[in-house]
């Protein structure tokens, strides 16, 4: 059994400013993803045929326009930091040892942050021409050489 | 054990409780999102590793958990409305029980619209 002397205490005052913007950033963050999730979940899979029309021509459909990029990657960002922020305070509730503490807030924001720049590349470097359908159908304007 | 605190929302009955599966259903979409930034990133290696991979996601299996998924995602969304509530309106701690059943309401309403439309694309 875990005794908490005093719940609200942060674990130094240099930590105490980190927390306020983290607990302040899962609320407004929240507030954005239920919009974005929503809209996302409402577009790919109930919309039309749902999950039986998403494949590779449907991603290019929808990355043709900079909006939906825009759209996924600011989700990606908010929901990558908004989820890894709240799995380090799951950490925090129930790691004993210090050092497997710390271990693991490293771990969570490292593979955090190899997500964030992984899903932004994908998605800003997507070419639709490595599909050889999608070459004939979008011609040498489009995909070139 | 130490002593009871002084009136707190996350112990006992509903309030505990909601955030207990506020946490879970967090833990759960967490651990979707790491396998579906990886999945998505096949688009960017060849068509067919994507197809391939995105064509489990149709398959009866994986079509229900989807929609373990949506409840999941409908809870920890609409609950997580509630919570900011809670902290932020002035009347929010007093609402906290009836907003917790408001949630669940519109919860289960959207996903008893969602469930039969999905399963007949799963299973159509
Ligand atoms: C759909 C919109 C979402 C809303 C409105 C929302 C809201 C919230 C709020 C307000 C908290 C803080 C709870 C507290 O301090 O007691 C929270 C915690 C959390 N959220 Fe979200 N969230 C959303 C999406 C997500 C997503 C996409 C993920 C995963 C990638 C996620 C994972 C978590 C985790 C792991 C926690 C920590 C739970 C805990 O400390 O018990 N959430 N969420
Ligand atoms: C079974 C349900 C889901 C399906 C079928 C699905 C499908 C897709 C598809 C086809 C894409 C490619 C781009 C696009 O169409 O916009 C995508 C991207 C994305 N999805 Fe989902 N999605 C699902 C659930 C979710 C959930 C619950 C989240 C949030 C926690 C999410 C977050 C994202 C993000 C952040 C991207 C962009 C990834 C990147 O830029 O690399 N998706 N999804």
């Amino acid at each position: 059994m875990v005794t908490i002397e005093t719940p609200r205490s942060p674990r130094s005052r240099k930590h105490a400013k980190w927390e306020k913007w983290g607990w302040l950033y899962m609320r407004y963050s929240g507030v954005l993803l239920l919009g974005l999730i929503f809209g996302h979940l409402f577009i790919n899979l109930y919309s039309g045929e749902g999950i039986k029309a998403i494949d590779f021509a449907f991603v290019a459909g929808k990355w043709a326009d900079p909006f939906w990029q825009v759209y996924d990657v600011t989700m990606l960002w908010l929901a990558l930091i908004h989820g890894t922020n709240g799995m380090r305070t799951i950490v925090n509730d129930y790691a004993e040892r210090e050092t497997v503490r710390v271990r693991l807030n490293y771990t969570l924001w490292i593979v955090c942050g190899a997500l964030i720049i992984l899903g932004t590349l994908v998605c800003f470097t997507f070419d639709p021409c490595i599909d050889q359908a999608m070459r004939e159908t979008l011609g040498p304007a489009v995909c070139k050489g | 054990m130490p002593t009871k605190p002084a009136g707190t929302l996350y112990r006992g009955k509903i309030g505990m409780w909601s955030w207990v599966l506020h946490r879970i259903t967090g833990v759960a979409i967490f651990f979707f999102l790491l396998v579906h930034t990886l999945d998505t990133a096949l688009v960017r290696v060849s068509p067919e590793a994507y197809n391939a991979v995105i064509n489990t996601y149709k398959t009866p299996i994986i079509g229900l958990a989807e929609l373990g998924l949506v409840a999941a995602i409908l809870f920890h969304g609409l609950n997580g409305i509630r919570v900011i509530l809670i902290d932020f309106w002035r009347k929010g701690a007093k609402y906290q029980n009836v907003m917790f059943w408001i949630v669940i309401a519109i919860a289960l309403a959207i996903f008893a619209v969602f469930t039969p439309r999905h399963l007949s694309h799963v299973f159509g």
